[in-house]
């Protein structure tokens, strides 16, 4: 009975370990799915669609969480599995990597102040998503 | 009897390297000696678009540290030949090109063929750089004299034998290396015809993007249907109209991913084309334009 109890214990306790690693893939990647999304969105206005100030916000305070979040989104167990495209890149060189996101954030937090109209769009968020491909270069896998 | 075999043998052997040794010599473009008729008149600021849609930074520019114009060379290139080591374009006198003529760097890129008139590896893509104009080498050299000069030699190219054989590549030119320039097509508009000197010419795409033979040359039935970076260890996407997802991406699409490094379902591109995405986004945007044109009339290969 206590050898069941014993077994059955340290079977959950693996079992939430999977989980919470898995739930940290799970959760990073939706992260960057919302930055897809909110990047789609400005990209369609630089492109010609009519600029809505509330949509940029609203992009852009999704590029600060991510960037607040995603930091501890990469614990030492979560290098394999769930589909992740992360390098082990990232927990060889994990102050450059977070340095990364610091930047993400810092670029959009500006980007809030600075952008009112279809021109400052222009000019902030020309060369903002070198941000996400600077990280992309050397953080993920090659897609296929 | 048995001395006549090893005369003839021998007479074989000897008119085999002979013909191998003339087939394989180095064929610059221009004599070096005419080197005063070629080199006034770059333009600088021209040359800083060549230098960017060439993409030179990504191979020349100093490892480990964050300028793209600092091109002191040195980056390892591995590839299944071995190391290359791409030397130190800076205009520094002693380890740079800085005592090179525009003839010199038109030689160079235009038929693979150094100053002292041996054969570049193709690690260095002049089977694309072949496509351009005098004129864009000439800018382009101007543009490069005004960088930083960078002190430092890159390491010697590490390959394997017989790839060490560096006559050998005057042979592969014999296979791999097409006619100089590149002719308009009358048939299509000045834009297609912009786009696609930029794409096959200094931008070099298909170098990357498509499959390659067991010696290293393009399988030019196969041009642009995918292939693999030159470490082996990423993939390079198909951008043909044949390429599952790419092919419904439109002119614009194209436009964007180049000018924003953005997909259009706003993924951001990583890998090696992060960096170039840094480099054509400067482009004029009529060339980026022009370049999504040419790529979306690429003939479907699966």
């Amino acid at each position: 009975m206590k050898r069941t109890l014993f077994v059955t214990a340290m079977v959950m306790f693996g079992a939430t370990a999977v989980l919470a690693q898995s739930d940290a893939i799970a959760q990073r990647r939706a992260l960057m799915k919302e930055n897809g999304k909110a990047a789609q969105a400005i990209a369609a206005m630089l492109k010609g669609a009519p600029f809505d100030l509330a949509t940029v916000q609203a992009s852009l305070k999704t590029f600060v969480n991510a960037a607040q979040k995603a930091p501890a989104l990469f614990p030492d167990d979560s290098k394999t599995g769930g589909d992740t495209h992360a390098l082990p890149a990232i927990w060889e060189n994990k102050a450059d990597f977070n340095a990364h996101f610091a930047k993400l954030g810092d670029d959009a937090t500006a980007a809030l102040a600075t952008i009112k109209d279809a021109a400052s769009l222009k000019a902030t968020m020309a060369n903002f998503f070198d941000d996400c491909g600077s990280c992309h270069q050397t953080y993920r896998a090659k897609l296929n | 009897m048995k001395k006549l075999l090893s005369v003839v043998l021998l007479g074989v052997a000897l008119s085999s390297a002979l013909v191998g040794w003339l087939l394989s010599s180095p064929r610059p473009l221009y004599a070096r000696d005419d080197w005063r008729a070629y080199e006034e008149g770059g333009d600088a600021e021209r040359g800083r678009l060549v230098f960017l849609v060439g993409g030179c930074p990504s191979c020349h520019m100093t490892p480990g540290q964050p300028d793209p114009l600092r091109l002191g060379g040195g980056y390892r290139l591995k590839t299944p030949f071995g190391s290359f080591f791409p030397p130190n374009i800076s205009p520094d006198e002693r380890d740079g090109i800085g005592d090179w003529k525009v003839v010199d760097l038109a030689n160079a890129l235009l038929a693979g063929v150094s100053p002292e008139g041996t054969h570049y590896y193709p690690a260095l893509p002049y089977t694309s750089y072949r496509r351009m104009t005098l004129s864009d080498v000439r800018d382009l050299m101007a543009y490069l004299r005004t960088l930083s000069k960078v002190s430092g030699r890159a390491p010697q190219h590490r390959l394997a034998f017989p790839f060490s054989i560096r006559r050998a590549v005057g042979l592969w030119k014999l296979i791999y290396l097409g006619p100089p320039g590149l002719p308009p097509d009358p048939s299509r508009s000045e834009t297609w015809n912009r786009g696609r000197y930029l794409v096959e010419g200094p931008g070099h795409c298909a170098e990357c993007h498509s499959p390659r033979d067991m010696f290293g040359g393009i399988i030019a039935s196969r041009r642009f249907a995918g292939g693999v970076t030159p470490d082996g260890k990423g993939k390079a996407p198909n951008l043909t109209q044949a390429a599952k997802g790419f092919a419904e991406w439109s002119k614009e699409d194209v436009e964007t991913a180049l000018s924003l490094g953005l997909t259009p379902s706003g993924d951001s591109l990583g890998g090696d084309m992060a960096a170039e995405v840094r480099n054509l986004k400067q482009l004029p945007e009529a060339d980026l334009q022009a370049m999504a044109e040419y790529i979306k009339s690429l003939p479907p290969i699966p």
